[in-house]
């Protein structure tokens, strides 16, 4: 870029409000929010990565009793809600390709559509974990050691270990859900003001990007957690 | 650095992605109930990390991001390749030591 004062001085005669001072132009400004963007999203996986090596390291240990905790959790829950996320992820991809066409109703269709397909998920997760109390394994003074399933034995007592490492990774998870609603509900709001146009719908685009991330977590967390001792059974 | 596309994705490229999920969340499903001995936990998480992948190439753009974006997203994987291997290298490797015999 030149940086005669002149064409500064036309350049910012030019420049679209949305644009910042300090980029060039939007191209730039936006590359640099998905730069950021994605440095968070790896601050983030860095962040369940603990909680997946805490996983790891406890399974290898108590291989019998993750297995058998394992097969404690309902299955169709799990794969319906998997199901259910995925399907978010295409309409949160359906409505970031709206805005970067600056369709304003179909933006608000498919944001509006996600958050009814992540409020659904996060139902079916209260149905779940209610189930767990009412059954006594969550972890804690009140947990009683389960059966094995596939054994009809009573399983080793670190099948606790397995529900708190469960509640922790998905509890965790679902917080990652109620802040995407929230986010996605924000944009609703800006879309219904008009503020995504063809030329600037960045805002859309970043929560896409975080939206698709906590996708990819439970992507991880439906066969570790829900399918891990199947085989056994 | 390439500016060219800005993330465009193709509305066929978005279904066609869905239904490759779809269609491995029932694999998975599947293979959870087969016994492969050692090989259940891989084979469900290369199916994970399939799915991971599909979705960061096309539903995050990063097949159409500049190559900037494509180093962080390798320096996710990297440091999450070095928390988990080092910690595993340490409480992994524990009752190989006669020493350590529990």
């Amino acid at each position: 870029m030149g940086s005669s004062t002149h064409a500064a001085d036309v350049a910012a005669r030019d420049a679209p409000p949305e644009l910042r001072h300090h980029f060039v132009d939007m191209e730039a400004q936006k590359e640099a929010s998905a730069l950021g963007m994605w440095i968070f999203l790896v601050t983030e996986v860095l962040f369940f990565g603990g909680m997946f090596t805490a996983y790891v390291i406890y399974r290898a240990a108590y291989t019998r009793a993750f297995e058998g905790a394992s097969n404690l959790l309902d299955l169709k829950l799990g794969a319906f809600n998997t199901v259910v996320l995925i399907l978010s992820s295409l309409t949160m991809a359906l409505a970031v390709w709206a805005g970067q066409q600056g369709k304003k109703a179909l933006i608000i269709l498919f944001l509006l559509l996600t958050v009814l397909l992540g409020s659904t998920f996060l139902g079916v997760k209260v149905v779940e974990y209610k189930q767990k109390f009412a059954r006594h394994e969550v972890p804690g003074p009140h947990f009683v050691v389960p059966m094995d399933e596939a054994t009809h034995q009573p399983l080793p007592r670190q099948a606790e270990m397995f529900f708190s490492l469960y509640f922790c990774m998905t509890g965790l998870h679902a917080l990652h859900m109620i802040i995407g609603i929230g986010l996605l509900l924000w944009l609703v709001a800006r879309a219904r003001r008009g503020d995504f146009t063809v030329r600037y719908n960045t805002p859309v685009d970043m929560v896409g990007l975080y939206w698709h991330f906590v996708d990819i977590v439970w992507i991880f967390l439906f066969p570790l957690l829900y399918l891990l001792g199947r085989h056994t059974l | 650095m390439s500016r060219q596309d800005n993330g465009h994705g193709s509305l066929g490229a978005y279904f066609g992605v869905f239904a490759a999920l779809m269609v491995l969340t029932a694999l998975t499903l599947w293979a959870a109930f087969q016994h492969l001995g050692i090989w259940n936990t891989p084979v469900a998480l290369a199916i994970a990390t399939t799915k991971a992948v599909m979705v960061v190439l096309i539903f995050m753009h990063l097949r159409s991001s500049p190559r900037l974006t494509a180093i962080v997203v390798a320096t996710s994987v990297l440091f999450l390749a070095f928390l988990l291997l080092v910690t595993a290298s340490d409480y992994l490797t524990r009752t190989w030591i006669p020493i350590y015999f529990r």
